[in-house]
């Protein structure tokens, strides 16, 4: 095919050698060219070239202003993050006092309880200590009651007459023996 | 080279390497005249098209944060715009959409050009020479409207010897009037050449034996010519960047 193509293209055009050399078609070529290149220039410096400038200034102003809000942020978090800490430590110290306030509370209401409590104890003891001396007393009374009855019985059944003041002197001198 | 092609035939290798540089009619047969709507004209269209799907569609939906297409086309405007700026300095930024221009026609006719059947604009002298000689017309004018007779100071190398100077001044003269041409064929022949040397691999697949190994070979071309293809856009913007500075500093 390409044989073909080329003597009929040859003979058609009669053209030995180069086809580059060929003047006959320079005409043509250059009268195209011309005028492709006129379109690419004006294609190009009326639309393309302005299109992409904006584009790309655009994207560079976007860029620019995006960089300076990020900045902006920055700054913000970081003051946010100072604010959050500080108020971080008030709240522990508030804690602290309230701890330091409720322990000092709770300490001394223990201590008031404590000694109310002791004082109680020591009266219901004391009152105890008074009711055994009591039943002490009288129990020793009644010992002697007994005692200077049995002996005035024993007496009387030892056939004596009991005299009921020797008999009670002679207990107390035993007892107190 | 045809000659040489049409040699082989008898051997039944058949090699016809310049035949995707024809400029032809796209309907019917006949000569080419000025206007006639050649494969030229379809792959120039094509060019602006992709440049228009890239750069216009690309980035139609303005997005702060851009889609793919977007960030291609953002990249290449700050790839150019960085080197221009670098290389010719601020006030060279005046000329930023033409050799935005001229950047990306040659890159997208290059990569275009890649495509299998493409035919390739800019392996044309005729083509790449047009562009020099703009970038060249401009720089002289620029360079004389800015500087006045000034200008001429950067044939004039101050720097060196005295006695050296004037014949600085011819070398200096001559490399200044050999630049378009340079300029021009440098990007004419690397894209030729690729194109070329590619068709000639593709020769040799006929032949069953080395068949795979010239398939290899035209891959690994075209890898090759990928790069290049962006290389030559990025060559010939650089050096447009730094006849541009020559004319608004022309002081060494």
């Amino acid at each position: 095919m390409a044989s073909e193509t080329h003597d009929a293209a040859g003979q058609a055009a009669s053209t030995p050698g180069l086809p580059q050399l060929d003047f006959s078609t320079f005409g043509n070529q250059i009268f195209w060219l011309l005028v492709t290149l006129v379109v690419i220039y004006f294609v190009l410096s009326r639309i393309a070239l302005p299109r992409i400038a904006a584009v790309m200034a655009e994207r560079q102003g976007a860029i620019t202003n995006d960089l300076a809000a990020a900045e902006d942020l920055k700054v913000k978090a970081e003051q946010a993050e100072l604010a959050y800490l500080k108020a971080l430590a008030d709240a522990r110290a508030e804690a602290q006092t309230i701890v330091a306030k409720a322990k000092a509370e709770i300490k001394a209401e223990l201590d008031a309880a404590t000694a109310k409590a002791d004082a109680e104890i020591a009266a219901r003891a004391a009152e105890g200590e008074q009711k055994i001396e009591e039943i002490r007393a009288n129990a020793m009374d009644s010992v002697k009651e007994v005692a200077k009855d049995a002996a005035a019985e024993i007496v009387a059944v030892m056939g004596g007459k009991a005299d009921a003041k020797t008999v009670s002197a002679a207990v107390n001198a035993r007892m107190k023996g | 080279m045809a000659t040489e092609a049409h040699g082989a035939d008898d051997g039944g290798l058949v090699f016809h390497p310049m035949d995707q540089f024809i400029v032809k009619p796209l309907f019917g047969e006949g000569a080419v005249g000025v206007f006639t709507l050649t494969n030229v004209t379809l792959w120039m269209a094509l060019t602006v098209l992709a440049i228009i799907a890239l750069l216009v569609m690309g980035t139609s939906g303005r997005a702060t944060i851009p889609t793919r297409m977007q960030s291609v086309a953002e990249l290449l405007y700050e790839f150019v715009r960085k080197m221009v700026e670098d290389v010719a300095g601020k006030d060279a930024l005046v000329f930023f959409p033409y050799i935005m221009t001229l950047f990306l026609f040659i890159l997208f006719a290059n990569f275009l050009g890649l495509l299998p059947m493409a035919f390739t604009t800019t392996s044309h002298i005729a083509v790449t020479a047009v562009m020099a000689v703009m970038v060249f017309l401009t720089v002289t004018i620029l360079g004389f409207v800015k500087n006045g007779p000034a200008f001429l100071s950067l044939f004039w190398v101050s720097s060196a010897p005295l006695a050296l100077r004037p014949i600085l001044a011819v070398i200096e003269l001559i490399s200044y009037f050999v630049r378009p041409v340079s300029h021009s064929i440098r990007l004419a022949g690397n894209m030729m050449a690729g194109h070329a040397v590619i068709k000639v691999f593709a020769g040799f697949s006929q032949v069953a034996m080395i068949a795979p190994l010239s398939i290899l070979a035209v891959s690994a071309m075209y890898g090759l010519e990928v790069l290049v293809s962006f290389i030559q856009a990025y060559v010939f913007t650089i050096l447009t960047c730094v006849y541009l500075k020559d004319a608004l500093h022309p002081h060494h």
